[in-house]
Parts: C-alpha cells; structure tokens; sequence
C-alpha cells in the first residue's frame, strides 16, 4: 500500500509540478511507495483527512489544528523565510485611506483560502466590517481578486502577501494596499500522519539536509523555497493556539 | 517582579494613583492621557504561567508596552493594568479561562512611559498532555466604536 501525500489547494499553481518532482524525489530517498493526490478545494481534502486517507501533508496553518488535535498528526518542517501574511488592497482610485473610512455593505472579494480570509477579516475588523456585514466576492484566484478591484465589482479585495508581491507590476500600479499583515508566525508546514510516524525522524532529517545536496537544492528549487527548517512539536502547538485566538 | 513607576520614565503630565493588585501587590501608577495607536496589521502576543506570571513576549508586545523585553518577562502580567481598567474584567477573564475556555474582551493598557493603547484581546489555555501549561494573549486593533463603548461602560463597572 503506498502511502498518500496532498498539498493544501491554496499553493501557487506555478508549483505544481514542483510538488510532483518533489514528490519523486522523497520516495527516492525514503524508499516507500508515496502517492501524491492533489485536490482542487478544501472540502474534498478535508474528507479525505476525515477518512484517514492521508499521511503526508503541506498543511495551510488553518487545517494544522485539526490534523495535530483531531488527527494525531505532527509537524516535520516550514519552508525557510516564509510566513502567510495578507493584504488588503483598493483600487488606486478608491479614496479609502484608512480601513476605518470602509462601510457597511462595501464588496470584499477573496478567495476560499482560509487563513488569508481570517487574517484579512481581522484587518477590516477595526472599521466594523464582519462576516455579517459585507457582499462577499468570492473569487478562484487572487489574479481575479485583482481583476475584480480593477473592473470596479469590488471595493476591497483580501491577498495572501505573497501572491499580491507576485501580481504583474501593470497591475499593481493600479491597485493601492491599505493593510499588510506582519505576524511572521502562521506559516504552512509539512506534516506526517500516524501510519507514518516511525519514519518522522529520518524524514525530517532528508528534508533538513535538502539544500546541502544538488538534487535537493534543484527539487527545492522547482517548489520555489530555498530550503527547509525544522518545525517543533511546541512551535506547532504555539501556532495552533494562536490560531485559536483568531477564529473569533 | 514589578516596580512603582517612575518619575523619570514618563513622558507628558501623569496622574499618580496606587492600585491594589492581586496577592497585595501596591503599586504606584503614574500615567497620562496620551495615547499611542495601535500598529496596522500587527499582532501583540504574549505567553504567560498558569499564575499570569509573562513567559514570552513578540516584539510588537515590547515596542507597544515600552518596556524591554527583560522588563517583561518574569513580571506578572498586571504590569500593564490601567487604573481605568475595571477589576470586574479582569475577575471574568481569569473566572473564563480558568474553566479552560476562550475569554475576549477590550483592554486599556498602560505603557511604561504613563501612555496608554486599546487592544481588543483574546485569552486562551495552553492545553498540554490534558494540562493547561499557561495562558496565551493575542491583541488585535480593536474598532473605534467599541473602543468608544467602553470608555462609556468601564467607569460605569467600579
Ligand atoms: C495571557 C494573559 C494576558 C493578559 N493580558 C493582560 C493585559 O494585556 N493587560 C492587563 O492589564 N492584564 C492582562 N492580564 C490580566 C492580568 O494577569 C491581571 O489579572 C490584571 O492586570 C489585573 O491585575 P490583578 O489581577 O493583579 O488585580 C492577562 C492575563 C493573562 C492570563
């Protein structure tokens, strides 16, 4: 039985085959059978982790609770430098200086990624926006989130920070961010299921050493980090508590 | 440990008044009517024991308290308690985690300098192996007009 590996559906699709070549190489190294599934939404990922299909993950730091406090999941390594941060953009013609000018009823559009919802929402909070109050635009991309701020449907749009940082220089020129997040200790992690937890130690030894041998620094490469750090049992639980903080 | 304020450390004209914390703790409070907003985007953190003795504290905790970070950690947490802080808020947030749930609420705290910051603040168990290990606090900017609410409600709860 070869064992099953998934990645959060909120990653760069430029990295898609990144995660395949990555996952070639850990089956190489470790020698076991591992089958990677992508899945393109969170509600059929989360029905597999309900259905105990998966045992290997690049969690986004939302479904790291549940996989830790429900699943007995446990943290292997972060990608090194990397923390999701959100941001909060108009357009350049919106006369909006300040979150707290926003109203009632203004459109935010976003996509289903699930901690850059919560942290943008946590951003428009202090101007008395909330779920209750504002035209969701639900968008697939962040690229349409864009699109959206630009044709006009939207006031406000919610970017991971990354994925703002990556929009066309056309395009930002047209947009103007009103918020970003600096909180640097949500990060996505790679983490390992029961069925595979002997081997956590030596997995999480390959993934630290990655940088050090060409192949892995080509691997690394293709998934656009530059390495992997280790992520404790405590540092995850931290995270996981702060999390909680935020959910309400 | 926790020390009376100082004179010297304050910026602007200050009030004095001596506030009976927990375990007879007396404390000089010497703070002023300045106050510092909260920064966009951040988030102030801080850990502390089971007895709300402060554990670990990020940096937008140290730059937003004014103190150093060696100044904080190993002081009880009512180092930032503002005299205009009603007790009652504080006796529901121990009261609510203490029976291992969530508390929320908003906070005026008082910086080293006499000034003071709005925090909307959440308060969690750190639950351990089934054990609660300590506390954790996340701050966030809270709305003006709650913020405006309580400066109306909190003289009211003395
Ligand atoms: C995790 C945690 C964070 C806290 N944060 C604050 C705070 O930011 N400001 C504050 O005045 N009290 C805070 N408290 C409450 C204090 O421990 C204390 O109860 C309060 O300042 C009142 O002082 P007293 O209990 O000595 O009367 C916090 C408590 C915990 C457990």
């Amino acid at each position: 039985m070869a064992f099953m590996f998934t990645v959060s559906p909120d990653f760069t699709p430029d990295h898609l085959s990144g995660w395949y070549i990555f996952n070639t190489w850990l089956q190489k190294q470790t020698g076991e059978g591992i089958h990677l599934e992508m899945y393109d939404d969170f509600n059929s990922q989360r029905q597999a982790i309900k259905d105990d299909k998966v045992d290997l993950i690049y969690a986004n730091p939302f479904d790291a609770a549940m996989l830790v406090r429900e699943k007995g999941f446990l943290p292997l390594v972060k990608a090194d430098g990397t923390a999701d941060e959100a941001i909060i953009a108009v357009n350049a013609d919106n006369k909006v200086e300040d979150v707290a000018h926003l109203s009632p009823g203004v459109k935010v559009a976003y996509t289903d990624d699930p901690d850059v919802k919560m942290m943008g929402m946590i951003m428009l909070e202090p101007g008395d926006l909330d779920a209750t109050n504002i035209v969701p635009v639900i968008s697939d991309t962040y690229v349409l989130v864009a699109k959206h701020l630009l044709k006009g449907e939207a006031d406000v749009g919610i970017f991971l920070a990354e994925a703002y940082d990556d929009l066309s220089s056309v395009i930002k020129k047209q947009l103007r961010i009103l918020v970003r997040s600096q909180i640097s200790v949500i990060h996505h992690a790679l983490m390992i299921g029961p069925n595979l937890q002997h081997k956590r130690e030596e997995i999480q030894q390959m993934l630290l050493n990655m940088n050090n041998e060409d192949k892995g620094q080509g691997v690394l490469k293709s998934l656009g980090f530059s390495g992997w750090g280790k992520v404790d049992d405590e540092e995850m639980e931290f995270m996981i508590d702060l999390m909680d903080t935020l959910v309400m | 440990m926790i020390y009376d304020m100082k004179p010297e450390d304050i910026i602007g004209e200050y009030k004095e008044v001596t506030l009976q914390l927990y375990r007879s703790i007396a404390r000089k409070i010497l703070y002023t009517e300045i106050e510092t907003p909260y920064p966009d985007g951040k988030l102030i953190v801080s850990t502390t024991d089971p007895d709300g003795v402060i554990t670990h504290v990020n940096q937008s905790f140290i730059d937003m308290s004014g103190y150093m970070e060696e100044e904080l950690v190993g002081a009880p947490h009512s180092i930032l308690r503002h005299p205009d802080m009603p007790p009652a808020a504080f006796k529901d947030l121990w009261d609510t985690v203490k029976k291992g749930e969530k508390w929320q609420g908003f906070v005026k705290n008082l910086r080293k300098d006499g000034g003071y910051y709005w925090v909307k603040a959440t308060v969690i168990p750190n639950v351990r192996n089934g054990k609660v290990v300590g506390y954790t606090s996340v701050r966030r900017k809270p709305s003006r007009t709650k913020v405006e609410e309580c400066i109306k409600l909190y003289p009211t709860l003395f």
